[in-house]
């Protein structure tokens, strides 16, 4: 059976509304669709979202098979909603070469969970010294169009000058992760009164701002466009608005734990909480919620982390920094920006679906929900709470700083291309 | 008091009055021909230093065998942050051994805490030290030799330090001991003023109990235990201040600022000192430095931590069986 009737959902959060699914592509929507021939998905009361996107996920294949693989990281997506991820480029080996983002692009094919999108590393080795062969990634069956050293700030002002100038050519973007390196060693969370107090080396705001201001003048320069990765304080969507303001084509993303957790829980010294960039304060969260809805961040991306236990069970210093995110992202979403009022689901789907595939140029993702389009869905059960079991989570790995904390909403159904990986909460 | 000692913030004003009482009666052992309590006996304490620290070993060993414990001593040179799973091994293999107290020294912040909170192991927990966050018995060790000078030895018993007025010089930022410092300090009611260049300084001292100057010279007149910190050099290299001579210049404590401290204020260092740049040798090698007192009371305060957290609730001292022999 190739049809599928998704019953009396609210599309985007609107009034209920049947999908019917043929194939890959949605055939109609309306109401009182014939369920003729078709599997029927009773969905009154639920969200219909096109399939997420995460701009940002670290899939760890190849080189750290033990945190997790195309094929647990493509189903943890899943579970959350997920239909396309962009794959980091840290990786080992790097994925600055055509060789190794096509092998990513190709697994995820494969394995059909989820659409990978490879990362391109901006310099050899995320070195930060000498530009990756950028066009030969773009050129490659991966198609990348994403380029970023994420983990290491491309601090170069002239290094990043000349990526930006040469991925005009192809319309690719360089993501950014904003870290002075001068400005943070030996940083091990946010510097401040938290800092102060544990004795924890300081990652301090400025060390983002100054990297982001130099960033958007650059772009403006140079008349290309720059994206920001996991922003994470009020100074930096200041720069941020000030550039838009300006005309700076620039696009920034903030992760939900940047949305939802701040520095004083550091204060258990629980490795879970280590993250770069580290959780800020509470004024930051409230900045970057505002900024959210209001359209300065365009984005919500994950920087799902996966590790090993042992890499988290031990002092805090010793401990890698980064938490798993694709499968506790919406409801992060719903708790902070949608059960406040500050975002409607179809900001949600606006921030989480449609943006990110306008960023990273994915073919067939972030698309209405209407017919003719790829049947890229998600179906969220808002009403559900419950705590966050990592036991339950498709992840290799369970570091998230969520474990036994109530979230609200649940992803229930998740379709790719019409083809379903989630099915009542369970991976097919 | 609690089973651990982490961090001088979790004692209370009553918990540091106890420790500091309890360390007198200590002190007393040390003036007998024979230096040796029981109280320990049968009890294992291990001393886990992830970092060097001679004197602060010395100092714990010397205070377990007074207090008749079996000690083991765990150098575990280098660091464990390379590879981060070994202070949890380590911690469970002491477990397995049946350890009753581990003293920690660790290069990274937070270490003790995690040992003492993440379920590894059963015993009690003593921060010895660790990264730039808390050394709580070397803020009671100074806190002991303050009240000794400052109030007396017998007219201490049961007091604070209300109404005194410490400044703390020096580098505050990677301090560990100006941070135990301003939480013991002020939770014995006294007043601090820390002293440092602004680099020097973290961001986000403004919520700490106590007063931030850059200017040594004006608060020597109303000071009555000027603190030193020691000041390593490589902070230099990292640009924390320009040159040793003008950190010297601006920060030192020499004997024309020691002549401004009023007569009965003392100087105070938790050494190792580094001679000529932080504290002049005049200034170290006079009356009103209290060095190497600081450190003879350190063995006290151990005791005392010890005996509390391990002891039980008889009398620290048992002073009818001691008579007896």
């Amino acid at each position: 059976m190739s049809k599928i009737l998704i019953r009396g959902a609210k599309v985007l959060g609107g009034e209920p509304q049947d999908v019917l699914i043929d194939g890959a592509v949605i055939e109609a929507v309306g109401t009182g669709l014939s369920d003729e021939g078709a599997e029927v998905v009773e969905a009154a009361g639920k969200v219909l979202l096109p399939g997420l996107v995460d701009l940002h996920t670290h899939l760890r294949e190849p080189g750290r098979e033990d945190s997790e693989t195309v094929l647990t990281g493509t189903r943890a997506a899943a579970s959350g909603g997920y239909t396309a991820v962009f794959a980091m480029a840290n990786t080992f080996p790097v994925a600055d070469t055509a060789g190794v983002v096509e092998q990513v692009y190709r697994l995820g094919q494969e394995h059909g969970y989820c659409d990978v999108q490879p990362i391109g590393a901006v310099t050899v080795g995320l070195e930060g010294k000498k530009l990756a062969e950028l066009g030969a990634m773009h050129e490659s069956a991966a198609g990348v169009t994403v380029f970023s050293d994420d983990g290491k700030c491309v601090d170069d002002a002239v290094i990043m000058r000349r990526a930006l100038e040469y991925v005009k050519a192809f319309g690719g973007v360089v993501a950014q992760h904003a870290q002075e390196p001068r400005l943070t060693e030996g940083a091990q969370m946010n510097e401040g009164i938290v800092s102060a107090e544990l004795g924890l080396g300081g990652w301090p705001a400025v060390a983002e701002e100054s990297i982001i201001a130099r960033d958007v003048l650059l772009a403006e320069h140079v008349g290309s466009r720059v994206h920001i990765c996991h922003l994470s304080t009020a100074g930096s969507v200041e720069i941020v608005r000030w550039a838009k303001s300006r005309g700076i084509d620039v696009t920034a993303e903030v992760t939900p734990h940047h949305l939802l957790l701040t520095d004083e829980l550091v204060r258990t010294y629980n490795p879970v909480y280590k993250v770069n960039p580290p959780l800020r304060t509470e004024r930051d969260v409230l900045a970057l919620r505002e900024a959210l809805a209001d359209g300065t961040i365009d984005i919500v991306a994950t920087d799902h982390a996966p590790h090993p236990h042992e890499d988290k069970d031990c002092e805090w210093a010793a401990a890698a920094m980064g938490m798993v995110g694709l499968e506790t992202a919406l409801s992060v979403v719903q708790e902070t920006m949608v059960d406040t009022g500050l975002l409607t689901w179809a900001g949600v789907a606006e921030r989480m679906s449609v943006k990110p595939a306008e960023i990273g140029r994915a073919k067939g993702h972030g698309r209405p929900v209407s017919a003719g389009e790829p049947a890229n869905l998600t179906l969220v059960d808002t009403e559900y709470r419950g705590d966050v079991d990592p036991a339950g989570f498709a992840s290799r790995s369970r570091n998230t700083p969520y474990e036994g904390r109530e979230l609200p909403g649940r992803v229930t159904h998740t379709w790719l291309r019409g083809k379903a990986t989630l099915v009542d909460g369970k991976l097919t | 008091m609690q089973r651990h000692l982490i961090s001088a913030a979790d004692l209370t004003r009553d918990d540091a009055v106890l420790i500091l009482d309890t360390a007198e009666e200590m002190a007393r052992v040390a003036d007998r021909p024979i230096k040796k309590l029981p109280t320990l006996r049968g009890r294992t304490i291990v001393n886990l230093f992830f970092e060097d620290s001679t004197r602060t070993r010395i100092s714990f060993e010397a205070a377990e065998k007074r207090l008749s414990a079996d000690v083991i001593n765990f150098t575990a040179k280098g660091s464990s942050v390379s590879k981060g799973e070994s202070l949890k091994d380590t911690a469970q293999t002491l477990e397995a051994m049946g350890v009753d107290a581990v003293v920690i020294r660790h290069g990274a912040s937070g270490a003790p805490y995690r040992l003492a909170t993440s379920g590894w192991i059963d015993a009690a927990v003593i921060n010895a030290g660790d990264g730039t966050h808390q050394h709580p018995t070397q803020a009671l060790l100074d806190a002991f030799t303050m009240r000794r000078r400052l109030i007396g030895r017998d007219a201490g018993l049961g007091q604070d330090l209300s109404g005194k007025r410490i400044t703390i010089v020096g580098d505050v930022l990677h301090s560990r001991v100006a941070r135990s410092n301003v939480d013991l300090l002020h939770t014995l009611g006294a007043e601090v003023t820390l002293v440092a260049p602004p680099t020097l300084v973290p961001v986000g001292v403004e919520t700490w109990p106590c007063e931030v100057s850059y200017d040594l010279d004006s608060t020597l007149a109303k000071s009555d235990a000027v603190m030193m910190l020691r000041v390593q050099r490589e902070r230099m290299n990292a640009a924390f201040f320009p040159t040793e001579r003008e950190y010297s210049r601006r920060y030192g404590l020499d004997g024309d600022r020691m002549a401004r401290m009023p007569e009965h204020a003392i100087v105070m260092h938790p050494g190792p000192m580094v001679r000529g740049m932080e504290i002049t040798a005049e200034v170290a090698d006079s009356d009103r430095c209290t060095v190497v007192e600081q450190v003879a009371n350190g063995v006290s305060i151990r005791m005392a931590v010890l005996y509390l957290l391990l002891g039980g609730n008889e009398p620290a001292v048992s002073h009818t069986r001691i008579e007896e022999k």
